[in-house]
């Protein structure tokens, strides 16, 4: 009886909860009187949302800092570029994105391969390097090879995004459950306590560093593919912007990595935060805000908001239990 | 015979200023064990300082005898304030590099946004020594010359304190091995903010040569960061010699990929690293 109860409850927890949310995600933004304002809004938060997962996904478990974020995103922006243009698509949309997840994936394959042998803070500073990188060539090849700044993608519906916006979230958090749950978790995990230990326990760290790396490079790529067709004009400095190497970074930590919701609820607040402060000057100070809530948040706060409300509510419920056994 | 004279004094010429931003860097990183990618932006503000003194009339390189001290005691309050606090938090050194550079992150946005908003982000220049003097075959400019004489001399001066002074010999141990040099009786959290606040001095410094020689923009800042990641990666990390050196390698290597094709000159850092990262992650003198 009481077994079957908190299984019962474990399951609601697992599957209801974001089920509910994912039924939510689906409607909640078309009804009401700011269904058109309400559509975009979310667009922006799912895009976080995927770009924090996808992040957090690698680096949460191992340490290993990764900040090409942007330069997996900036290749699905070119991945539109290139097959989806306004004169007229070669590919459906679905293709393009595949494409851009897949040439993601190889480039973080190659990446990973030169960079993940070496110390944890030679990788941050790579691909750092990787992103200014990107933008340097791509840069360099449209205006002195090309003679074009920018190229102009066909244009998405609003209600196109979002939907595939919700796939590749799914797609994400499934992954991400998945390798959390599986062997190659608790691999990942190993790594990130002690590299060394986990290699001698057998554990082939590099490929699962790097497989890892790859996958949650693909779904940065994919994302990047479906915001080209809905920002339209790319070029180098919107798709391969520092910024969004940086973002998902902070967003990721101040949720909390030791949990699929925690990077969720740091992009949400954040891309919220953003949003308000988005016009003039208003966005040097969103950054500065940024810059001092990160700092705060290391110090003070290492497992971030979820951490924070997981010591709470034990504290709750050891209160709770407490009380129950003295009575 | 000429070309390789010119792109050689040229590279030394800015090999001085990338000398020492990356010694400022190899401080912080090797020694205080922060990569602080905030790096490049302390020498933004360095320049930006100059600029402004030198509006009101004081000589470029008088001023660094401000901003110098300034950057020294705004660095060493902040290694005192975040980053020690943040080291002696975390479990093991691993864990306080990858924090460490986290929270120079948000350092990086709090001083590049103060500054674009108090300059605005359009480039700015004035006028210094702009006159040409030959030197080999062909003219440079007076004001690059002097800038990089002035790197190579606090590079030098420097490198005097660190082997022949008590504090000197701190440094160096702190360097080898933080906990062992603790235990030895050096007091090492001040050690460490003051390796950070010569960093950032350095970086000050080179911020000022800087807006002597070239127009200077509230978002240049990274790049430099950038040169230096590769330079201290080049020379070995936290050793000063060899990011002393590896700045006028860099210097060369970029002046030579610059007068083939100024738009590759970062893509030439980089190609740098990734074949130093494959054949020799520990740098020319790295141990």
């Amino acid at each position: 009886m009481n077994l079957s109860n908190i299984s019962w409850r474990k399951l609601g927890l697992n599957a209801g909860v974001p089920l509910v949310i994912l039924i939510a995600l689906i409607f909640v933004p078309f009804y009401g009187s700011w269904a058109d304002y309400g559509i975009t809004l979310f667009s922006l938060f799912l895009v976080y949302i995927i770009l924090a997962v996808a992040w957090a996904m690698f680096t949460g478990s191992t340490g290993y800092l990764s900040l090409a974020t942007a330069a997996f995103y900036g290749i699905g922006f070119y991945a539109a570029a290139l097959l989806y243009p306004a004169e007229g698509a070669l590919v459906p949309l679905f293709v393009v994105v595949l494409v851009g997840a897949a040439v993601s994936f190889v480039l973080a394959f190659i990446v990973g391969a030169i960079t993940l042998r070496l110390k944890g803070i030679y990788f941050a500073m790579f691909t750092l390097g990787l992103v200014l990188l990107m933008y340097q060539v791509v840069n360099y090849w449209l205006i002195s090879v090309l003679g074009i700044r920018g190229i102009v993608v066909a244009l998405e519906s609003n209600e196109v995004i979002y939907y595939y916006l919700v796939g590749i979230l799914v797609v994400s958090i499934l992954v991400a459950y998945f390798i959390k749950r599986s062997k190659w978790g608790l691999a990942l995990r190993s790594i990130g306590d002690n590299e060394e230990a986990a290699a001698h326990t057998g554990v082939n760290v590099t490929m699962i560093k790097i497989l890892v790396f790859a996958i949650s490079a693909a779904l940065m790529g994919a994302v990047g593919v479906i915001v080209a067709t809905k920002t339209t004009y790319v070029d180098a400095n919107t798709a391969f912007n520092p910024m969004i190497s940086f973002s998902p970074a902070l967003m990721a930590i101040f949720g909390g990595m030791g949990n699929l919701y925690g990077p969720a609820i740091g992009a949400t607040i954040f891309t919220y935060i953003q949003e308000i402060l988005q016009t003039g000057s208003l966005k040097n100070y969103y950054m500065l805000i940024f810059g001092l809530i990160l700092i705060a948040t290391i110090l003070y706060l290492p497992s971030g908001m979820m951490g924070l409300i997981q010591n709470l509510w034990n504290r709750i419920k050891g209160a709770r239990r407490r009380a129950l056994t003295r009575g | 015979m000429d070309l390789f004279l010119n792109i050689f004094i040229g590279g030394l010429l800015i090999g001085g200023i990338y000398s020492l931003v990356s010694m400022g860097l190899s401080l912080q990183y090797g020694v205080g064990k922060v990569y602080n990618i905030a790096h490049g932006e302390f020498l933004m503000f360095g320049a930006f300082i100059t600029y402004w003194l030198q509006s009101m009339g004081v000589n470029p390189l008088v001023a660094v005898v401000i901003n110098a001290p300034l950057m020294f005691i705004v660095g060493f309050i902040l290694y005192r304030t975040v980053f020690t606090g943040i080291r002696v938090r975390s479990p093991n050194p691993g864990v306080f590099e990858s924090n460490g550079m986290l929270a120079a992150f948000g350092l990086y946005f709090i001083v590049q946004n103060i500054a674009v908003l108090i300059w605005g982000s359009t480039p700015y220049s004035y006028q210094y020594l702009n006159t040409s003097v030959a030197l080999g075959p062909s003219d440079f400019h007076l004001n690059r010359i002097i800038a990089a004489v002035f790197a190579i001399a606090i590079g030098v001066i420097f490198y005097i304190f660190l082997a022949s002074t008590r504090s000197g010999k701190a440094i160096r141990a702190a360097a080898q091995d933080t906990a062992t040099a603790g235990l030895m009786g050096v007091d090492i959290n001040f050690v460490l903010a003051m390796c950070f606040g010569f960093g950032a001095a350095m970086a000050g410094i080179a911020g000022t040569l800087i807006s002597v020689c070239y127009p200077i923009q509230t978002t240049m800042g990274l790049g430099y960061t950038v040169i230096a990641t590769v330079v201290i990666t080049l020379g070995g990390l936290g050793s000063i010699p060899g990011s002393f050196i590896g700045g006028f390698i860099i210097g060369i290597i970029t002046t030579g990929v610059a007068y083939w094709e100024p738009g590759l000159a970062v893509a030439a850092y980089y190609i740098i690293f990734i074949i130093l990262l494959l054949v020799r992650p520990k740098g020319i003198m790295g141990r």
